[in-house]
């Protein structure tokens, strides 16, 4: 592993020797990881090897047994999951998680006001507040929900759903977003739509994501942490874990399971 | 979808405008002044229930809280508007507005508890907290009158000019302008953007902390918004009946006006009251039967609307009106 | 010579023992489908209602009649479950809470129109009339048969739970449902048949209640409240917790009658609320 000594990259997110225990099962064994400012990080790993755990960690859906979270340089590790989103961390989830009835300008203008704090307003009409409606039709119109944005949720078709994930948490104006298996259940042929979609995000924002096809993996990471265990195994570029021959074992082995 | 596409706000304000319907329900609720004047008791009971129901579906409707001892803000009010008129002041409007003050009140200590849990701990907690306070205003004898009600209530003038008449009249027109301006004031919290934080939270509490949410303190507010209501419900009905009693306070009334919400259709704002209307004329006609067996019908009709009708009376409508409006 | 204050012990051990019986069903069957039943006490009042017809109208020994107070009971729920209560598991909590508080309401009026309001005595059997002295204390007969019994229904249930393959399945679905039915154990079945049990014990605890607290129409509501504490406080799905909070409330309880009569039920309530805003998810609850 070299460090370029000269200019060290600013640090978005940052995990210091994070563990998590469920019974006598370890599911998070000191993770510790960095990501600069602006990259793509890919996570991978086989099934069970703690990848959405990590992610509830950071996010703090689930509370770790040990170690630290850190957002640019503040320790986040003691506040709640909503504090952590206000100060720009934002995630999506593996299986839709949703709001089933309301359609999606109503989703994403309830995240765009919450973000705003207009959202404990009870006496101004929701109507009254173009501002937050205007950003939510605009983040629905670059993910290509503008058309669908006035039916319920429920109704809309599966890969419109997934791209709604991404919508709530764009709408949250993250720094760093965490995207549990953005293209999860889409067929192979719609997931390029989603990971496009991925890819058009701001320079500025710091992203992980959970992926298991490789393909899509290495054209979109500049930077694989490969999980194993609750563990990090390696971490590297594309290149280099596509050359590591431990990597294609771990993988393969599992994946011939099941 | 409509013909003409719609800008995201006007179709949002689209969805907030006063329909034909609703103003024709509004209208007709002022019918019984001319067309049932021996019944305008009975129409007072009914706007009083009807807010209850109102508060309760703010809670559960909207914010999908389910509680099993809302009456207890309903009892609180109540009380508190007998007291108040029996040792400071009797005249109604400002006796409300102490009622709605304690039971905000009392609410948002409540809410301080029970928005922390969810499902069968929140379940049992407001069981449990509704149960207490039933427990409290039957022991405290010396100030609530025990099992006997509050004694010696008595009510001045609404605004100084009209005097609670024998046959109702001054009792629903109050009633009735109370549960309008407060209609008024439900329709605009849930128009407002807190309004759709609510239904957030009855759709997913699990994404609403990922949208950077305080749920929580959401809860907080809705709980208080909800038991303020719930108490002008509970000071109306002292001040209209001059009396107070251990029955406005129980459990029963709980799991009442849980069931006049449900048959009428939660998350509507109309729900409440078209079951509230419903409820209280069937007791009304069927008051000659035991209560077990006018318990038998409710109970059916709980399991009815459970397997059969999952939003309700006005949900049953608007889906028929749906299928009308397609064919 | 003990000091009164073990009589009163006793009988509140006496009637947690009571208490353990009637609600251990329903944690059980909260575990396992999360499922909000509060119908169950109006199983207890079907086993109750068996009793008191086998007894008062043909003539059968009040032991004999316990047997078959829980098979009934367990027979009848089984209807219920598969008619009812299956199509509501992936329900809202309030959709079951407002099915089962149906069922209830017509289980009071059914009980009304054909046992009428009153309370239903039965002759108690000889032996178990009287008491015994202990250490200067009398200690009656029928609590202590009372507490034999539950006794006995809690060492058949934990045996039941710890030792056969069937509990397995049931410990393995309270534990984790997705990977229970993972493993190929059929979670409906297993459902079905907890749930049958947990109303027989129900209906059994229906039946011992009828000498301690007497049976009418109301008693699916009146111990509805005591069942839910016991469970809430317990914790969901675990027989421990059960036990240990029935024991809890049936002490304070009694005790709370005895010492404090100007309380009322406060006690308890009170007990409830302090346990479950020290620990959520009752004093033995996983969730």
């Amino acid at each position: 592993m070299e460090k370029v000594v000269t200019a060290t990259p600013e640090i978005a997110l940052s995990t210091r020797g994070l563990s998590k225990q469920f019974g006598s099962l370890a599911v998070t064994q000191d993770v510790t990881i960095d990501l600069p400012k602006g990259v793509r990080y890919a996570l991978i790993g086989p099934n069970g090897a703690g990848k959405t755990t990590l992610i509830n960690l950071i996010t703090g859906m689930l509370k770790p047994d040990g170690g630290s979270i850190l957002l640019g340089a503040d320790d986040v590790t003691s506040l709640e999951p909503q504090q952590r989103v206000t100060r720009g961390l934002a995630r999506t989830f593996q299986i839709n998680t949703l709001f089933p009835s309301l359609n999606p300008l109503e989703a994403v203008t309830l995240a765009v006001a919450e973000r705003r704090r207009e959202a404990g307003e009870f006496w101004t009409s929701l109507s009254s507040h173009a501002e937050s409606i205007e950003e939510a039709y605009g983040i629905l119109a670059r993910l290509k929900l503008g058309e669908v944005c006035y039916q319920p949720t429920r109704q809309l078709p599966y890969g419109r759903q997934r791209l709604l994930e991404i919508a709530l948490a764009l709408a949250t104006r993250p720094k760093v977003l965490l995207l549990d298996e953005p293209a999860a259940g889409v067929p192979q042929e719609e997931s390029g739509d989603i990971f496009e979609a991925v890819a058009n995000l701001s320079n500025d924002l710091t992203l992980l994501f959970i992926e298991h096809d490789m393909h899509v993996v290495f054209r979109f990471a500049s930077h694989i942490i490969v999980l194993v265990g609750g563990a990090i195994f390696t971490q590297g570029s594309p290149a280099e874990i596509s050359a590591d021959p431990r990597v294609r074992e771990v993988y393969l082995g599992t994946r011939q399971h099941g | 979808m409509a013909d003409v596409p719609l800008t995201p706000r006007a179709y949002l304000q689209a969805q907030s405008r006063w329909t034909p319907v609703e103003i024709a329900f509004w209208l007709a609720t002022l019918l019984p002044f001319w067309l049932l004047p021996d019944y305008l008791s009975l129409a007072s009971q009914v706007a009083i229930t009807a807010l209850f129901a109102l508060s309760l579906d703010i809670l559960l409707g909207y914010a999908g809280v389910v509680s099993l001892g809302h009456a207890a803000f309903f009892g609180i009010g109540a009380y508190t508007a007998g007291l108040f008129s029996k040792f400071v002041w009797g005249a109604p409007l400002p006796g409300l507005l102490v009622a709605a003050i304690v039971s905000a009140a009392s609410g948002f200590v409540v809410s301080l508890i029970v928005a922390r849990f969810r499902h069968f701990t929140l379940i049992m907690l407001t069981l449990g907290i509704g149960l207490l306070m039933q427990e409290i205003a039957n022991r405290a004898h010396w100030l609530t009158g025990g099992s006997d009600g509050l004694q010696g209530i008595s009510i001045n003038k609404v605004l100084g000019a009209f005097n609670f008449d024998l046959y109702g009249y001054t009792a629903y027109g109050y009633s009735l302008a109370v549960l309008f301006i407060l209609f008024l004031c439900a329709r605009r919290i849930v128009h407002s953007p807190f309004g759709l934080a609510l239904r957030g939270i009855r759709e997913n509490w699990t994404r609403m902390p990922a949208i950077g949410a305080p749920s929580r303190a959401h809860v907080r507010m809705a709980f208080t918004i909800a038991a303020a209501m719930a108490g002008i419900a509970g000071a109306l009905l002292t001040q209209t009946t001059q009396s107070a009693a251990l029955e406005s306070i129980s459990f029963g009334r709980s799991a009442d006006v849980l069931v006049m919400l449900v048959l009428g259709g939660a998350g509507r704002l109309y729900g409440g009251l078209i079951g509230a209307a419903i409820f209280m004329v069937a007791r009304d006609q069927f008051s000659g039967i035991a209560p077990q067996y006018w318990y038998f019908w409710i109970g059916l009709l709980l399991i009815g609307v459970v397997m059969f009708l999952p939003n309700g009376i006005l949900g049953g409508l608007s889906a028929l009106a749906a299928r009308w409006r397609k064919s | 010579m003990l000091p009164p204050i073990f009589g009163v012990l006793f009988d509140g051990i006496a009637y947690g023992m009571l208490l353990f019986v009637l609600s251990v069903g329903l944690s059980v069957t909260l575990g396992l489908m999360n499922f909000v039943n509060l119908a169950h006490c109006a199983f207890a009042m079907v086993g109750g209602y068996v009793t008191v017809t086998l007894v008062n109208t043909y003539n059968w020994p009040f032991i004999a009649t316990l047997p078959v107070a829980f098979i009934v009971t367990a027979l009848i729920s089984v209807v219920f479950e598969r008619v009812f209560y299956r199509r509501l598991y992936r329900a809202s909590d309030l959709d079951q809470v407002l099915l089962t508080i149906g069922l209830a309401f017509v289980s009071v009026a059914v009980a009304a129109y054909f046992f009428g309001t009153l309370q239903q005595p039965i002759p108690t059997p000889a032996f178990l009339r009287g008491s015994q002295q202990v250490l200067g204390l009398g200690l009656g007969n029928y609590r202590i048969f009372l507490i034999v019994t539950a006794l006995i229904v809690t060492v058949l249930v934990v045996a039941g739970l710890e030792y056969t393959r069937f509990g397995a399945m049931v410990r393995a679905a309270v534990d984790n449902q997705r990977m229970a039915s993972g493993l190929g154990i059929n979670v409906d079945a297993t459902f079905a048949i907890t749930f049958a049990i947990g109303s027989g014990l129900a209906g059994l605890g229906g039946a011992l209640a009828i000498e301690i607290v007497g049976l009418d129409p109301s008693f699916s509501f009146t111990y509805l409240v005591y069942v839910l504490i016991v469970v809430a406080v317990g914790g969901l799905g675990s027989i421990a917790g059960s036990f240990i909070a029935a024991m809890l409330i049936g002490i304070s309880d009694i005790a709370g009658k005895y010492y404090f009569p100007e309380l009322g039920a406060f006690l308890i309530y009170l007990v409830m609320i302090a346990v479950l805003l020290w620990k959520p998810s009752g004093l033995f609850g996983k969730r």
